[in-house]
């Protein structure tokens, strides 16, 4: 019967041989049968109804054999688990042969069989491989205890091979240790919390022995391991930095590149002024460069390296310029990061070098890279000051050569420099103009039509100019038709008699005839600012505008850390931190660099490890003026008298001010505070009471390391001296990119006050409502999977009592601070309520909200992935409803 | 770590695929069809991302090798284990084609048993993998316990790249000083940038496990000695000319054989070589070299359907010494209708397909010039876009090193075997080849 199966959908015949072939007496026949069925699983045909048959070929002593078996299992084992288990028998036993390499072979391909019923079989031929007099099967042992760990967590848990991993880990076997390393650091990583590789100065130092002696893929996985860890002292830092260099001269450039990890992360910790620090710089230049002579895509991960290393040590690689020029012959996306990191490295020394290379560049073939060595002119432009001349010159003789991307190009890289240094330029505007007809990209268009409008008082004809692209307003892109309208309003007010009937055009087409949002009320806005007051109108539209930044692309600081962590890694190469492309639990920890020791200096030498890695950085440069934003909202809705209160969240809940900080525990300072949400801005306010006797100055403030990551957005804004019993209200707003740590209490922060007396250290815990942020809706539809899809044992149960609310009323209280209720349903007088909260992490917190009518107490069910914070959240429902 | 290995023909059809985790599925293999091989844009970058899937590729003549992951793995380290893959490859069974990779695709699925597990590269040195994975599947029984543990122990020990019981009658090495001398130009003459990457290569044919030392005028080492008061041997010198005596080299990369310690702290260069041919060492140099020839190009435009092209090429080294195998590769713009080329020596000749005026010389000797000059035809064209004139590219071969290196010594000690240093049999050749070697015009 099963032969006539097979014969349905096999209409050529092709299984019903192989299936006689694999039944043959002939041992060489088997074989090529066997061969046969591996070679139609590789080109995707399905043969695993040649299952028993190929199991039933697996007992032999032809090693060859028994591995293209082998093949056959792991691919096809977890569709048929019933039949795999027959396997069973002949892996224990080939666990127990007396050549090591059919020892080894056997627990390899256990490991890649994802049946839950031969796994459990795999636990005693592991443990015992994993103690094999052979170091060849311990390895392979080591790499074993990852595979299964992957099936079943728990039962590797349970059976104890953590701990005999982490004894291989002193194994005397250098390739040992270095799979034991990488099945460890694996595992590790799916838990984040979970102290597993428990390096300190001891294993550290066996790693390190261990890199010297084992092979090349070895030495990467113990680097990587190593880059992990936090020295003590920059004392132990530089003794491990010493003992890593030598492997800048290694062969394989994943070696060097993992090397340059560790030490560009330990160099963090060594003093500037130190002298090995300066050797060590100088240490790492020549390897960066050798990396460039290597295969075209390696050249393409070591560029995207260095391009992270230039931006965090420019010295490192300033003298090396040329190494980045680009030859004829490189593929493109080598071309495209050498002329980016070029970029970076441009300075006053090596300009002239630079620009000439760029202007040969710009006459290549591949459209892309000419683009981007044009757009690489105007940058030099705007970083290197005495160079903005030459680079103009080069543009505009760019732009004679009439190719129409290069023109183009040129245009918006000119509009930037117009930005960088007003009334230099303007001369060649004239040069510019005559070249509008040919541009058809909207970025260039628009640059253009900015540049007119901007200078319209210069150019005879600009009301002509302009008009003439108004003819087409409806086929502009979004881009152009926002830049029209502006240039054409600027126009206006600075000659406002010839262009009275074109404004009433742009502002009749913006407002009337498109349905574009933005430009319509980009339009409106123009509008009443012209008809109520002109005087306010050119204030407002020929305002005086901010100097463009000179490294606009450059990677955000806090990423740039995180990034340099991740050397030679796909991190490193997508310049995205792992969170970003990598799923499940991997991703999540974010590595940071650790802090260097000098920068502690300034504070008490206890205070040292506390103020971590904050003061090294300067705070990023954000206006503590936020509060500027809504008010503008608000202007808006008078404008267009929307009226307040339309669709506004009624505003969190905000806990009156307590004490954090004692006068007499702080030379007369007292520090009362509490934290508030308002319009997605984190702010700390704080009332600072000076009870001492003379006048306190120079605050600053700063936070240690926080569970989520919590840290000052700019400098706190006391301004004038705070005189004897006087107090201040300040208004701290918050960041949320501060290094993270895990405290105890989740919720506890510790802050340091500093003034011209001295630093003082106190601690407070914030509501976790703070770190609710607006866009917590979960999606309706996926609720309930998720809801199930967490494991029970993370549900957490908790009363709330004495509240005489309605469901409605308190969902609408809880919305207030961002907690969401995102269905409802009523069973048997019992109102359920299911919300959802995102925190600023990205964490989802999930829950159930059970009312009973006419019972004051409700009953809160909370799921998370990370269950720790359910305690905090309920928290935060008690205190939002009973407030 | 890498979660599978694809290799495809140039058509995109799978020839082999093995998966290592379970994340990766099997339309993975079709992700990187589509995306990749099939794309009609030129390859914008070496990784791609598709789905949340990362592909790493390389390309070797119309192969594909692909290898797939979802984590953040060390991405240097799988382009080195990909290239690593090929050098296995081709060291059993030759170049790397469709039909070999077909008619040894059981090995393949063997060595990629062995050199990545769970996604983890393990040893894939050849030396060591062919004492055990071998045409012969049945070789296994015949071995004694001995042999067994011996490859076990060779494979995970500290001397991985050989075996023990080497034995030859003759020893004998060969080293050999390659080196790629790279250059570009600016028309009038000025060095954008110059280096020399070069490297050593050596044939060890040596019983036993030799302990080797190997020394070059490196002149961290000299300038050591020469305070220690001995003196290089003049007589050594075989570029006397320039009296070069040490060179300064930029960096240096070895062999994993090489002890890495020993070099950062003695630079001293200590190794127990591999049987047979590897690469002892890379290393780069750009102070001092020697630029064997010199390209002076001379291109005029008369009016817009007629370009003049003028070329000298200047031999720089010893008039004693021979190039050989001189290449003169002159561009010619893409709407070229004729060319006539008259040259003092070689052939010269102009070939459409390649848009370019190839000009060969076999043997050239040092301080001589020759010239090429040429009258390029081209059709009016109302294409706006300048000829973009890549520039003067050069290949050639010379018998000396041009960055200047010197193998001082080479010396070989077996304490447990019956012969030294001085029963070995060495030979030392030094070659230099351009590189990429252009000259803008």
């Amino acid at each position: 019967l099963k032969v006539i199966n097979c014969c349905v959908w096999d209409p050529s015949g092709e299984i019903f041989e192989l299936k006689a072939e694999l039944n043959s007496d002939k041992k060489e026949k088997k074989k090529e049968a066997v061969k046969k069925v591996i070679a139609s699983m590789t080109v995707g045909k399905d043969v695993s109804a040649l299952f028993p048959d190929v199991v039933n070929c697996m007992q032999t002593d032809n090693l060859e054999l028994k591995k293209l078996v082998y093949l056959y299992l792991m691919n096809y084992a977890k569709s048929q688990p019933d039949m795999a288990i027959m396997a069973v028998n002949t892996f224990v036993k080939d666990c127990e042969d007396p050549n090591p390499l059919i020892r080894a072979l056997a627990v390899r391909t256990m490991g890649c069989i994802r049946v839950d019923k031969i796994t459990e079989y795999l636990c005693e031929p592991l443990r015992k491989c994993l103690k094999d007099e052979d170091p060849y099967v311990r390895k392979t042992a080591a790499v074993c205890v990852a595979k299964l760990h992957d099936i079943n967590a728990q039962l590797v848990e349970d059976q104890g091979f953590l701990d005999t991993l982490k004894d291989l880990i002193s194994d005397s076997n250098p390739m040992v240790v270095a799979n034991a390393v990488a099945a460890l650091s694996e595992i590790a990583e799916s838990h984040p919390n979970s102290n597993l590789l428990d390096l300190n100065p001891q294993t550290i130092n066996k790693l390190l022995t261990a890199l010297n002696e084992c092979t090349e893929w070895g030495q990467i996985f113990i680097l990587d391991c190593l880059a992990n860890y936090m020295p003590c002292d920059d004392r132990e830092s530089q003794s491990i930095c010493e003992r890593v260099t030598p492997r800048l001269s290694h062969a394989n450039s994943a070696v060097v590149l993992s090397a340059v990890k560790v030490l560009m992360k330990f160099m963090e910790m060594l003093p500037k002024d130190l002298d090995y620090y300066g050797t060590l710089l100088k240490k790492l230049a020549p390897p960066l460069v050798t990396l460039l002579s290597a295969e075209a895509e390696l050249q393409y991960v070591a560029l995207r390296n260095i391009n992270l290393i230039v931006q965090k040590r420019p010295e490192i690689l300033k003298h090396e310029m040329k190494v980045f020029f680009v030859k004829y012959n490189d593929p493109i996306y080598v071309k495209l990061e050498k002329l980016d990191i070029m970029i970076r490295l441009a300075s006053q020394a090596n300009i002239a070098q630079v620009l000439a290379e760029l202007k040969e560049y710009a006459t290549e073939v591949d459209v892309d890279f000419v683009r981007k060595a044009v757009r690489a002119i105007g940058r030099c432009a705007i970083k290197v000051e005495q160079s903005a001349e030459r680079c103009v010159s080069t543009l505009l003789d760019l732009i004679q050569t009439k190719v129409n991307y290069v023109v183009q190009e040129a245009i918006v890289v000119i509009k930037d420099i117009f930005r960088k240094y007003p009334n230099k330029y303007e001369s060649v505007i004239a040069t510019l103009c005559e070249n509008l007809d040919s541009l058809d990209e909207p970025e260039a268009r628009a640059a253009m039509i900015w540049i007119v409008g901007e200078y319209a008082e210069r150019i005879d004809n600009a009301d002509e100019l302009l008009e003439s692209f108004l003819e087409g307003f409806h086929d502009e892109s979004a881009q152009v038709q926002l830049q029209l309208l502006t240039a054409i309003v600027k126009l206006f007010l600075k000659k406002p008699t010839e262009t009275q009937e074109l404004v009433q055009q742009v502002l009749s087409l913006a407002t009337q005839d498109s349905d574009n949002p933005d430009l319509r009320d980009r339009g409106y806005i123009y509008w009443r600012l012209l008809s109520t007051d002109p005087v306010a109108a050119k204030e407002v539209v020929l305002a005086e505008k901010p100097l463009i930044s000179e490294e606009t692309d450059l990677i955000e600081p806090t990423l740039l850390e995180e990034l340099i962590c991740h050397i030679g890694t796909l991190a490193s190469v997508y310049h995205k931190p792992p969170s970003a492309f990598v799923e499940g639990s991997r991703g999540v920890q974010h590595k940071r660099l650790p802090a260097r020791a000098g920068s502690c200096l300034l504070y008490s030498p206890a205070a040292s490890h506390f103020m971590g890695a904050g003061l090294g950085v300067a705070p990023a440069a954000m206006p503590a003026s936020l509060g500027g934003a809504p008010a503008v909202g608000g202007g808006l809705g008078d404008l267009f008298d929307l009226g307040g209160g339309v669709g506004m969240p009624t505003g969190s809940y905000v806990a009156p001010k307590t004490v954090w900080l004692l006068a007499i525990k702080a030379k007369g300072l007292e520090i009362s505070g509490t934290f508030a949400r308002r319009g997605g801005i984190i702010q700390m306010d704080l009332s600072l009471t000076n009870k001492a006797m003379s006048v306190m100055t120079d605050f600053a403030v700063q936070f240690n390391r926080n569970s989520f990551g919590l840290a000052p957005a700019g400098p706190m804004q006391v301004l004038t001296p705070l005189s004897p019993n006087q107090t201040i209200d300040v208004s701290l707003p918050l960041s949320m990119s501060g290094p993270v740590m895990k405290m105890e209490p989740l919720n506890n922060l510790q802050v340091a006050v500093k003034n011209n007396i001295d630093v003082f250290y106190f601690s407070c815990q914030y509501p976790l409502s703070l770190l609710f942020v607006e866009d917590g809706r979960f999606y309706r539809q996926v609720f309930l999977a998720t809801w199930k899809d967490i494991p029970n044992d993370s549900e957490a149960q908790f009363q709330i009592k004495d509240i005489h609310l309605n469901s409605d009323v308190a969902s609408n209280k809880l919305q207030g601070s961002n907690i969401f209720t995102i269905a409802k349903r009523t069973v048997e007088g019992q109102d359920m309520l299911y919300q959802s909260i995102k925190l600023t992490n990205g964490i989802w917190v999930l829950a159930e909200m059970r009312i009973q009518t006419g019972n004051p107490n409700y009953t809160l069910s909370i799921k998370c992935r990370a269950p720790e914070v359910c305690q905090f959240v309920y928290q935060c429902y008690e205190l939002v409803l009973k407030n | 770590m890498i979660g599978g290995l694809f290799i495809y023909n140039h058509k995109g059809e799978v020839l082999i695929s093995r998966v290592y985790r379970d994340d990766i599925g099997r339309n993975a293999v079709d992700a990187f069809r589509v995306n990749v091989i099939h794309a009609r844009q030129q390859v914008r970058s070496p990784v791609t991302n598709i789905a949340r899937t990362s592909f790493f590729h390389i390309k070797r003549s119309n192969i594909w090798l692909a290898a797939v992951t979802k984590q953040n793995v060390n991405a240097a380290m799988v382009f080195e284990f990909l290239y690593k893959m090929c050098d296995v490859m081709s060291a059993y069974f030759g170049k790397i084609s469709e039909e070999n990779i077909k008619n040894n695709f059981v090995l393949i699925y063997e060595l990629l048993d062995e050199i990545l597990d769970f996604g983890y590269p393990q040893n894939s040195e050849t030396g060591a993998l062919k004492t055990f994975i071998t045409q012969q599947g049945i070789k296994g029984q015949h071995q004694t316990k001995e042999e067994q543990s011996q490859i076990t122990s060779q494979v995970t020990g500290q001397i991985g790249w050989r075996r023990e019981g080497i034995k030859y009658r003759r020893n004998e090495l060969f080293l050999d000083v390659l080196e790629s001398v790279n250059l570009l130009m600016s028309p009038q003459g000025q060095v954008l940038s110059a280096h020399v990457s070069g490297r050593v290569v050596m044939k060890s044919y040596l019983s036993g496990m030799p302990e080797c030392k190997f020394g070059m005028n490196d002149k961290i080492v000299i300038d050591k000695q020469g305070k220690g008061g001995t003196t290089d041997d003049p007589g050594k010198s075989e570029l006397g000319g320039s009296g070069k005596q040490s060179i300064a080299i930029d960096d240096c990369t070895f062999h994993q054989c090489v002890r890495l310690s020993k070099f950062d702290s003695e630079r001293s260069i200590s190794f127990i070589p591999p049987d047979g041919e590897y690469e002892l060492m890379r290393y780069r140099t750009t102070k001092d070299i020697i630029l064997p020839f010199r390209v002076i190009p001379l291109v005029r435009e008369v009016g817009r359907t007629k370009l003049e092209v003028k070329v000298v090429i200047k031999s720089n080294f010893k008039p004693s010494l021979l190039a050989q195998k001189i290449e003169v590769r002159i561009p010619t713009p893409l709407n070229t209708s004729g060319v006539q080329v008259i040259c003092m020596k070689g052939k010269a000749k102009y070939k459409a397909s390649e848009n370019a005026i190839v000009w060969k010389i076999k043997r050239m000797a040092g301080m001589k010039e020759s010239q090429i000059s040429a009258e390029i035809e081209l059709l009016p064209t109302n294409d706006k876009k300048k000829w973009a004139r890549p520039p003067i590219s050069m290949n050639f071969e010379v018998p000396f090193a041009p960055s200047g290196l010197k193998v001082r010594y080479l010396k070989v000690f077996e304490s447990k075997l019956n012969y030294s240093d001085h029963d070995v049999i060495k030979w030392v050749r030094y070659i230099g080849r351009s590189g990429i070697y252009e000259t803008r015009c």
